[in-house]
């Protein structure tokens, strides 16, 4: 994946009393990009293609990226009312939220607690629910994982592109970004591990035309969850994309920015 | 000085193929591997071993872990109490009760303060935030182990230090009556330990005029840390810190001559061996991001350490009578007080153990004892040794 510099397109906003790092670029209605727990890796080429055809707004969670965190923000509970505070400080309501992995709990946790505030809905490969028992484990784990074993949890075909693990050789700035990223991700999502045990049951509040979207091969969470998720949802249409994994928006650029536009219109 | 035999209880019986193929001696290691019969027998013998020191004069230090074949001391609680009753004078130093990690508190402060009354004031009280991989046995968020140590350290302490009920509404704990029974032997609290690695969280320590440990840390390494704590303490104006405030573990082995203590305590390389998986060991959020880039900076360097290295570091202290004083006292010229002896590591017998044990106590520990001589009796009642 070719990626630009790590500040491109990047400005920070204003946002309770600090502030928070923003991607942002292209022309047409705004769409809103909440990243997943390995944040964003730039200005990526699935943000260039829909700011073809929207205003990306593509912002990194508190203690994401450069984005600092918050005190006292330490539960996807408080990210949800911070970005309903946000969305509404900029003039983006109803919003049209994409969330992917991570971020697609964080949408359905925003949906959920003020559905008015949503136009419409995607979640990529979310997670964020629990659909199996005690002892069933929906979410892999790749945080136990090293190198290469981490890789191919990600990926369909993990010999074409690679999550930018930390390591000696990285840029500096993206060492610190992808460390930082860790850091936030185990904060927000350590215990439950990445799901809220109580957000299936409150999926029927969201009003927002949904659409979930998930790679055939996704590892860490199965298209089975995905359909689970979507069934939950009023009305969500639920689509799979062949031939990708965890990250349609990486690995299957074209057909996952398809499937956004013709949701989208 | 007063020294503390140590051993982490480990469990040797697996081989070396089984935990390379697991690629860890903790947590994802199976316990299938673990045979409670052979268990039974390396807990008694360690129990024993622990006896043995306080006959032969020597203080105990103990500590625990967890999901681990390194380590079978799974509840420092439960080691102490059993030594607490078959122990006669000995200091027991439990190095240390991972704060992170305890779901309540309020219970420590019950069992420490229970410990310190079966033994009639022998306890010190070790506080440890646990290494990285410790987060999984516990399900502790790794982000959170250091406001959790803090605010469990707040409470027991003043659950030690408040004659009535009192109500905790903190961040990670909420209680509406906390009125611990018992209350510490010690009065106000045992002497309270702590451990560190890293320059950032010794002025905590030094506040708080607690003894301050390094675990296998070469010589100018735990000197750095050390003159961190008296900076801080002669910037606050406090008294300087004397001997008893410095504490450092090292692998220990006494012999007749230097080539059999050379020879024999190898054996202790056994726990620096163990295979160390990178991501349970240093999970994600666990050290700050400049702890994470600085060690990644470094961490294609060879360590290439080998017994001898160790030896020069003071890592390792081994040899006869003679040498084993000789590198105790380097220790102790960087105001050690407290020397903590790993006398026992993996495969090492009962006999080998005790033999070097018995060899240090006579030959070696008068000489050390008055290098720093360290009251028990002061430390007991909390004043200035």
């Amino acid at each position: 994946m070719v990626i630009s510099a790590l500040r491109d397109h990047v400005s920070m906003w204003p946002l309770s009393g600090s502030e928070i790092e923003v991607r942002s670029g292209g022309s047409g209605p705004r769409i809103v990009l909440l990243h997943g727990a390995y944040g964003w890796w730039g200005w990526e080429p699935v943000h260039q293609r829909l700011a073809e055809r929207f205003t990306v707004v593509a912002p990194s969670h508190p203690g994401f990226g450069s984005s600092p965190r918050l005190p006292d923000v330490d539960t996807v509970d408080d990210l949800a009312y911070l970005y309903l505070d946000l969305i509404a400080a900029r003039g983006i309501l109803p919003a049209r939220l994409v969330g992917f992995g991570f971020g697609g709990w964080l949408a359905a946790e925003i949906a959920v607690r003020c559905p008015h505030a949503v136009e419409r809905l995607i979640l990529v490969d979310s997670v964020g629910i629990k659909t199996s028992g005690r002892e069933g484990r929906d979410i892999e784990d790749p945080f136990v994982l090293v190198g290469d074993e981490q890789q191919r949890l990600f990926w369909a075909d993990p010999s074409r592109q690679s999550v930018p693990l930390p390591h000696p050789d990285m840029n500096e700035d993206l060492l610190e970004a992808m460390l930082s990223n860790q850091e936030a991700a185990m904060l927000y999502g350590w215990k439950p591990f990445f799901h809220n045990p109580k957000l299936k049951q409150r999926l029927h509040r969201i009003t927002a035309p949904s659409l979930v979207v998930w790679g055939e091969e996704d590892r860490i969470v199965s298209p089975a969850y995905g359909k689970a998720f979507a069934d939950s949802i009023p009305g969500a249409r639920f689509v799979t994309i062949p031939g990708v994994g965890h990250y349609p928006h990486r690995e299957g650029v074209e057909p996952f920015v398809q499937s956004v536009v013709d949701f989208l219109g | 000085m007063l020294a503390y035999h140590f051993t982490e209880m480990p469990y040797p019986y697996v081989p070396q193929e089984v935990e390379d193929r697991y690629g860890t001696a903790r947590v994802l290691l199976p316990n299938s591997y673990y045979d409670p019969k052979l268990g039974a027998d390396l807990y008694n013998r360690y129990l024993d071993d622990f006896i043995y020191a306080d006959d032969l004069g020597l203080e105990i230090m103990l500590n625990e872990h967890h999901q681990t074949l390194t380590c079978t001391d799974v509840s420092i609680p439960i080691s102490a109490a059993a030594l607490a009753r078959q122990t006669k004078r000995a200091r027991i130093c439990l190095l240390g009760t991972p704060l992170p990690h305890r779901d309540n508190p309020v219970r420590v402060a019950e069992e420490i303060a229970m410990l310190d009354c079966i033994s009639r004031g022998r306890i010190n009280c070790g506080f440890v935030r646990g290494v990285g991989s410790e987060v999984h046995p516990a399900g502790t968020n790794p982000v959170a182990t250091r406001e959790r140590f803090e605010e469990a350290h707040d409470l027991i302490l003043k659950a030690w230090t408040t004659p009535e009920p009192f109500h905790w509404e903190g961040k990670h704990w909420q209680y509406r009556y906390v009125n611990v029974w018992p209350q510490p032997y010690q009065q106000p609290h045992p002497p309270i330990w702590i451990t560190g690695t890293s320059a950032g969280n010794v002025p905590w320590v030094a506040d708080r005029d607690y003894v301050f440990a390094v675990f296998l840390l070469a010589f100018d390494d735990a000197s750095y840390l050390f003159d961190v704590y008296r900076q801080r303490t002669a910037e606050l104006g406090m008294p300087t810190p004397g001997e008893d405030k410095f504490a450092v573990l090292c692998l220990c082995y006494t012999a007749e001559t230097d080539e059999q203590a050379w020879d024999e305590g190898r054996q202790l390389m056994w726990y620096l061996q163990r295979k160390r998986h990178p991501a349970l060991f240093n999970p994600p959020g666990f050290a700050s991001v400049p702890a994470n880039m600085a060690f990644l900076a470094g961490i294609d360097k060879p360590r290439g350490d080998t017994f001898e290295s160790l030896r020069e570091k003071g890592i390792i202290i081994a040899g006869s009578p003679t040498t084993v004083a000789k590198q105790i006292k380097q220790w102790h010229e960087r105001g050690v007080g407290h020397l903590l002896m790993m006398n026992h590591a993996g495969p090492m017998g009962a006999e080998m153990t005790r033999k070097s044990m018995k060899l240090f106590a006579e030959e070696v520990y008068p000489e050390v004892r008055e290098m720093a001589p360290i009251s028990v009796e002061r430390v007991a009642a909390g004043l200035p040794a």
